[in-house]
């Protein structure tokens, strides 16, 4: 059932090819952007760059999620899957796993034009930086199902957006070193699962070899992904009023 | 007579609103009976807790002997939302074999589905793309996919043309001469005929509940709509 469900949310995105475009495309030309912007400052650029790997598969699949578990609510399908078989976590691994692959083309695609077209450069693997990406993105899709059971509207749900990405894009040591940050501020920081993203991958960026920080981050970021799916389930009632 | 549906003293409230007043009633296993009422009057609410989403303040509601809403159930009845409960992103086909699949049924089984409420000619079309009577349709097919032993069905033939509307009461009618028990909510009163016993709910209380004979028969009215109605009038005198 997870599979079937996790198929029909892939047609769903098949049948919506403005969407698609959007996902593969979007990512790529903000990198770009950043390209010129760093035009002969190679180092800044790889750093940055790195960074942004990991935070647009985690916003765009934030998004995207929040607003495709808000749709099953207000049409009316999801109180129709809760009268069938289907659990609630079928429903939702479902999802994470449709939008896990969305997000591994979305993040394949980005990753190979920063390489092959703008030179980025980093000591390790680019599969690794992949392989965060993906699960930053599949951290995006739990957190979106979760939020999603406290919007009502499409209005709130995008709302959530500034409340549950924006700090932790501020707070990950992308604008200000974590280890600069006042001691408060970096105890927020250490709680917020996308500082364990942007962490691992400026490992893979700065080391030939994975280190034991990385696969520690990675494995942050995979479990803060299933705390927020088991949350999730358990904001998703059978019973409403 | 078997039982398929027991209700026993249902409450239901919305915030401080009583939405159903302590409603007891017994629906026959094999049977089509009509919910009938006007809207508003708490038609989908008790849908909604014979299929077990609702939240019940109090009371029972046991469905072909379990309780309503537990986990075996949910292989044995089908449920049609009344708003049409269908991915609109999908094509007609792919919203059945879906619900075919959660049900662990096969592809062809969910073509059934879709050439039972005649939308095999639209079964490559987007349910986004169809009107409103066709979306309806796609939403029963989902709800008919499963062989389910019980159909809860919230207003189906809204928006359809007569032919077809009569067409699914007939095919209503048979699922049930093969045991199936459905339970049809309607505000048309002329659909009331059709149905082999009634409920006539209103604000929140069960004011009839018999053959549709046996409700002419008490109201000496020969029009249904003439019957519900003289029903409301002797309970206010009551």
């Amino acid at each position: 059932m997870i599979i079937a469900t996790a198929l029909r949310i892939l047609r769903q995105l098949r049948h919506d090819r403005r969407t698609v475009a959007l996902l593969v495309v979007v990512p790529t030309a903000l990198l770009a952007l950043l390209y010129f912007m760093y035009d002969g400052q190679p180092r800044a650029f790889d750093r940055v760059a790195l960074t942004m790997l990991g935070i647009f598969p985690f916003v765009v699949m934030f998004l995207v999620t929040s607003i495709a578990m808000l749709r099953e609510r207000t049409s009316g399908t999801l109180e129709r899957l809760l009268t069938t078989p289907l659990g609630r976590l079928d429903l939702l691994f479902g999802y994470g796993i449709a939008f896990g692959l969305a997000a591994t083309v979305q993040a394949a695609v980005a990753t190979a034009a920063a390489y092959l077209l703008m030179g980025l450069e980093t000591a390790g693997n680019t599969a690794l930086v992949v392989l965060i990406a993906v699960a930053d993105a599949v951290l995006g899709v739990a957190l979106g199902l979760f939020c999603s059971a406290f919007a009502r509207t499409e209005f709130q749900a995008v709302q959530f957006m500034p409340v549950v990405v924006a700090p932790q894009l501020l707070l990950c040591g992308l604008f200000v070193e974590r280890d600069a940050m006042a001691g408060w501020l970096g105890a927020v920081s250490d709680v917020m699962p996308m500082s364990y993203a942007v962490e691992a991958l400026q490992e893979v960026g700065a080391h030939p070899d994975p280190t034991g920080t990385m696969w520690r981050d990675l494995a942050v970021v995979c479990v803060a992904s299933l705390l927020a799916l088991m949350l999730a389930a358990a904001t998703l009632r059978r019973r409403t009023a | 007579m078997e039982t398929a549906i027991e209700i026993d003293d249902l409450v239901v409230a919305r915030g401080r609103k009583h939405v159903l007043h302590g409603l007891s009633c017994t629906i026959p296993r094999g049977q089509v009976t009509g919910l009938l009422g006007p809207s508003g009057s708490g038609k989908t609410t008790l849908m909604r807790a014979v299929v077990g989403v609702q939240l019940v303040r109090s009371g029972t509601v046991t469905v072909l002997g379990e309780p309503a809403g537990s986990k075996p159930l949910r292989r044995r009845i089908g449920y049609m939302t009344q708003a049409p409960s269908v991915y609109a992103d999908l094509t007609v086909r792919e919203n059945a074999r879906y619900f075919a699949a959660l049900h662990g049924l096969p592809k062809p089984e969910a073509d059934k589905a879709v050439t039972a409420v005649g939308l095999e000619d639209a079964a490559h079309q987007l349910v986004g793309s169809l009107s409103g009577g066709q979306r309806n349709r796609a939403s029963l097919a989902c709800a008919l996919v499963g062989r389910p032993d019980l159909l809860v069905l919230d207003e189906p033939t809204v928006g359809l043309d007569p032919v077809l509307r009569v067409d699914l009461w007939a095919r209503f009618h048979a699922l049930a001469a093969e045991g199936v028990t459905l339970l049809v909510s309607s505000h048309v009163m002329d659909e009331a005929g059709r149905c082999d016993r009634l409920l006539l709910i209103r604000e929140g209380r069960l004011i009839a509940d018999d053959t549709p004979a046996a409700i002419r028969a008490a109201t000496r009215q020969d029009d249904l709509e003439q019957a519900f109605l003289e029903l409301i009038r002797t309970e206010a005198h009551a």
